[in-house]
């Protein structure tokens, strides 16, 4: 290594001339590979770590409270309990690397089997969520920055801050006490009216989609009015948090000199804000939507149980409550990979939307 | 203070464009942002809602009686609001009124113990970082990272599935997903100022990491640290009172918002205000701590 190449700061020193692009490339995705692998590792260290600190005995769970002294010992050291504990989180680690979470103690299925049939109803409530918080709150923050401190301002401010303060689950009851009890709009807790129930095959898993694809019309209806109320309420949740996130990255954006400059070159100023400003805090946007999503997961716990909706959220809550330790930790450790996952697919985005950070790296 | 008869002194001492000591100017300075602050009616909504709550809680035996948060009246359950019960009575026949208001020191509690253990600890994490750098700042960093990777109600969740359910476990449970945003505050606060001259001065004369860390570093970032809790303790109350309302937060018959919202559910349609009431109050508190939040970030905005 030449004395030039080392003082060139390890990873962000600007040599396009002498180093390919996909040596760049390759040097950025190890580096996001690196933090990902690390990140895996401290989740599976904490779920590890309450596995063990639980409350709930897993040997007592299986042999039940009148087994004899030998057999609890027997299905203990069976389980590995007696191992030292660098030991048993190896044995954890290279289980769920090969996404073995156990056995559901409930429902007796493998855990991850259980995960993969509820996880589509909640994409289905999830995916409609997040792209009513896309489609309606960009839009919003944006003409709330360009209106600053008017009213179109402050009606958006003050609507993103109800839907940031709001108890999910108590907006869901709302939900449900007006427009299913006293007006019958939409349909009511569950997935599907009883009557629909079982008519379809599951092919995705996510009902709307399954229905279309069998023609069965009325089931897709039956599944659409029953999707509605939480899927407007989560809709509105993350429409709130883009919102005034668009709306803060916009106002930076506007007190920019370029804006003025382009303005002044005689631009157009709905070109300027929505192709020129709009288009600079779509790195930041994306990472925005990343998190929306992700919170969107994760408060599938709340919402599922008030819609009573069969999906992770609903799954896990369950579990919790049926001390089914592995199920719990299996959906735990599943909606942090998910969480992962996403800040990577975010962190990997960046250069398409924003040549700068492409040139950056 | 202004209306006093020698018209407007105490303003023009606290104004004055040539304060003599460092009190008066110190005090200045608060004053005027006070008066900035003071405009801004949403923020003023957010102190007034505020300040009502921690009023609600510290008076709660004057505004209703300890007793009617639990005593069960069997024979006056789910009655509609009336002049006897203010938000009518639950399934039990509690009065929801009291319950509400003696809720209020379970929330503060909450907010405050997650606070305690998360300012701290987020310095902790977050000064060394940004004030050593190099080594020390990629491995705490990394660490923050990874926390700040996890899902916070799931893992909260999880954390008070395993220690048992009760406002100490949730209050640990929370903090421990809370305390990241800080950590990485913290640092960057420091990393502004860590360059500055007065730093340089104090190492010049020997002082010891720990002694400008503390003296120097700390009272710049506080007035950030300060808004963000601000802003978090809406999250913090949303998160706590969905513990609650999963039953992994305080334990009946504590009168936990997010618990008696759950326990309205089985009679939401009939009777819609043993549910709908404890709500409410939650949404009005997270909404108090969000306007006032936001205004305090915005006086802080304007003073640099």
């Amino acid at each position: 290594m030449s004395e030039a190449a080392t003082q060139g700061a390890p990873t962000g020193a600007p040599a396009p001339a002498d180093r390919p692009r996909a040596w760049i490339l390759a040097h950025r995705a190890a580096g996001i590979l690196v933090s990902v692998g690390l990140t895996f590792l401290g989740l599976t260290c904490v779920t590890f770590f309450i596995g063990r600190v639980i409350p709930i005995d897993p040997v007592l769970a299986i042999v039940g409270d009148k087994a004899s002294p030998e057999t609890y010992a027997r299905v203990r050291a069976e389980i590995g309990l007696d191992l030292p504990l660098p030991v048993q989180y190896w044995r954890y680690l290279v289980k769920v690397v090969h996404g073995d979470f156990g056995n559901s103690v409930i429902t007796s299925h493998p855990v991850l089997q259980d995960l993969l049939q509820v996880f589509p109803a909640t994409l289905e409530l999830a995916v409609p969520a997040l792209l009513i918080g896309v489609v309606v709150g960009i839009p919003m923050g944006v003409v709330a920055a360009t209106h600053r401190g008017r009213w179109p301002d402050q009606v958006i401010r003050l609507l993103s801050l109800f839907g940031y303060s709001m108890p999910v689950f108590w907006l869901g009851l709302v939900g449900l006490l007006l427009f299913y009890a006293t007006l019958g709009w939409v349909g009511g807790p569950g997935r599907l009216d009883v009557g629909f129930e079982d008519i379809v095959t599951p092919v995705t898993g996510v009902i709307t989609v399954d229905s279309l694809l069998a023609g069965e019309y009325d089931v897709f209806w039956n599944a659409l009015s029953h999707l509605v109320l939480p899927a407007s309420i989560l809709g509105y949740l993350s429409l709130a948090y883009i919102a005034r996130m668009t709306r803060s990255f916009m106002l930076g954006q506007l007190r920019q000199e370029y804006v003025l400059a382009t303005l002044a070159k005689g631009l157009s100023p709905w070109r300027v804000i929505w192709v020129h400003a709009l288009g600079n805090v779509w790195v930041q946007l994306v990472t925005i939507i990343a998190l929306t999503f992700g919170s969107l997961l994760e408060g599938a716990v709340l919402t599922e149980t008030v819609f009573a909706w069969p999906g992770l959220g609903l799954y896990i809550k369950n579990s919790l409550f049926n001390a089914d330790l592995n199920a719990v930790l299996g959906g735990t450790v599943l909606v942090g990979v998910v969480y992962i996952g996403l800040n990577m697919l975010s962190d990997l985005i960046y250069p398409l939307v924003d040549p700068r950070a492409r040139d950056r790296q | 203070m202004a209306s006093a008869p020698a018209s407007g002194t105490a303003r023009a001492w606290l104004l004055s464009p040539a304060p003599t000591s460092r009190t008066q100017a110190r005090c200045g300075r608060w004053f005027r942002a006070w008066l900035g602050f003071r405009r801004n009616t949403l923020a003023m909504t957010g102190l007034v809602i505020v300040l009502l709550l921690v009023l609600m809680a510290v008076f709660a035996p004057l505004i209703a009686d300890r007793q009617s948060t639990t005593l069960q009246e069997l024979g006056n359950r789910l009655q509609p609001a009336s002049w006897h019960h203010l938000f009518g009575t639950d399934e039990l026949g509690r009065d929801i009124f009291a319950r509400v208001v003696f809720g209020s020191r379970i929330t503060l509690t909450i907010v405050a113990l997650v606070s305690v253990i998360v300012v701290p600890v987020g310095l902790a994490i977050g000064l060394p970082a940004g004030y050593f750098g190099g080594f020390i700042d990629t491995v705490l960093m990394r660490i923050t990272d990874i926390f700040l990777a996890f899902p916070r109600l799931v893992l909260a969740l999880a954390f008070a599935a395993a220690l048992g359910p009760g406002i100490e476990n949730a209050v640990i449970a929370i903090a421990l997903t809370a305390w990241p945003p800080f950590a990485r505050l913290a640092r960057a606060e420091t990393l502004t100022s860590r360059r500055a001259e007065f730093i340089q001065a104090a190492e010049l004369q020997g002082a010891s990491a720990l002694r400008i860390i503390a003296t120097q570093i700390v009272p710049l970032c506080l007035p950030s640290v300060i808004i963000r809790l601000t802003l978090d303790m809406a999250g913090i109350i949303l998160t706590a009172a969905g513990l609650g309302f999963l039953g992994l937060g305080a334990q009946p018959p504590a009168p936990e918002w997010g618990a008696m919202v759950s326990s309205g559910r089985q009679v939401l349609l009939d009777q819609w205000w043993v549910a709908t009431i404890p709500g409410l109050a939650i949404f009005i508190v997270s909404l108090g701590f969000n306007l006032l939040g936001d205004g305090l970030r915005d006086a802080g905005d304007a003073r640099s």
